[in-house]
């Protein structure tokens, strides 16, 4: 079963390469942009066919390695 | 005084750390992060570097190495343990720290010297010295310390702030802040201050000729307040 998770900084937390990226969209002529922010995307591919317990391994995964709680969301937006 | 300094894949400033260590007075010892047992050891270093490529977040993947069982352990018992650099950034992943270091706030990687003031003289790796505010070496892309403001109350409460980013006489202010750190701060420790956590590398301050010698200062310092 592959598990998919997208990690976002939080709200309040700086993410200067967002920044910089709104920035170059802007003087690129994308002028509509409000804001640009960057996360990161992993797709994990286990052994375990039940999705309920698939899922619940990848958030402990999430909880304990794959994202810091302190400046990380996560979630997971797709299971199959 | 025995010292140990653990090496991981990717870590650079490994064996600078073990000649600043011995120059002072430490029988070192490189320990592979491989390895499931520390020495006996009076302090531990997790040196500065790159390890594992800094992938996923810088320290996270080394937090998880077969050593840090033992280092984790060795903390909990009062062990001194210290992290450089990217030494700092593996601390703070491994729970032994609070906070997170970020990217730079100006996205460049920094290398040059700074002045940074000595915040709190009450553990063992600044009792005594004679120096309020050290000339030390920082060289880091991500050392832009950040924590909740829960964890910035308790920090305070507890006096963990080891080191501010200041100028030579010890004023903090923006100026003096390279990173974007929250409170200029460049160095904590834990609550019970056996560890601490460091962006500066004061072993790269061993030798007038090459540098300077505020590193020697701290050193010095450091193997007389453990003996």
């Amino acid at each position: 079963m592959k598990i998919s998770v997208i990690i976002t900084l939080k709200k309040d937390v700086l993410d200067p390469q967002g920044k910089v990226i709104h920035q170059t969209l802007d003087g690129m002529g994308f002028d509509n942009i409000n804001e640009v922010r960057q996360g990161k995307y992993l797709e994990i591919d286990t052994k375990e066919n039940d999705k309920k317990k698939a899922e619940e391994k990848v958030e402990e995964m999430c909880k304990k390695l794959l994202t810091n709680l302190i400046i990380e969301n996560y979630k997971i937006i797709k299971s199959q | 005084m025995n010292s140990s300094v653990i090496t991981f894949p990717g870590s650079n400033c490994d064996r600078d750390m073990d000649v600043a260590l011995k120059k002072f007075g430490f029988k070192n010892k490189m320990i592979w992060h491989d390895e499931v047992e520390l020495p006996k050891s009076d302090l531990v270093v997790l040196p500065g570097g790159f390890s594992y490529g800094d992938y996923l977040r810088c320290g996270s993947i080394a937090s998880k190495s077969k050593i840090m069982k033992s280092v984790l352990n060795f903390a909990k018992g009062g062990g001194k343990v210290m992290g450089i650099c990217n030494g700092f950034q593996i601390l703070v992943e491994a729970g032994l720290l609070p906070g997170v270091l970020l990217r730079n706030k100006y996205l460049e990687f920094i290398c040059k010297n700074v002045f940074v003031k000595v915040n709190n003289k009450d553990n063992s790796y600044f009792r005594d010295t004679k120096k309020n505010t050290f000339e030390f070496h920082i060289a880091h892309n991500e050392g832009n310390y950040f924590c909740t403001t829960e964890q910035i109350k308790e920090i305070d409460e507890y006096n963990q702030i080891a080191l501010f980013y200041s100028d030579k006489a010890g004023n903090v202010n923006e100026e003096n802040n390279p990173n974007g750190s929250i409170k200029n701060i460049a160095g904590i420790f834990n609550k019970e201050k056996n560890v601490l956590g460091m962006m500066p590398h004061p072993e790269r301050m061993i030798d007038p000729a090459l540098s300077g010698e505020d590193g020697s200062i701290f050193f010095a310092n450091l193997i007389n307040n453990l003996k």
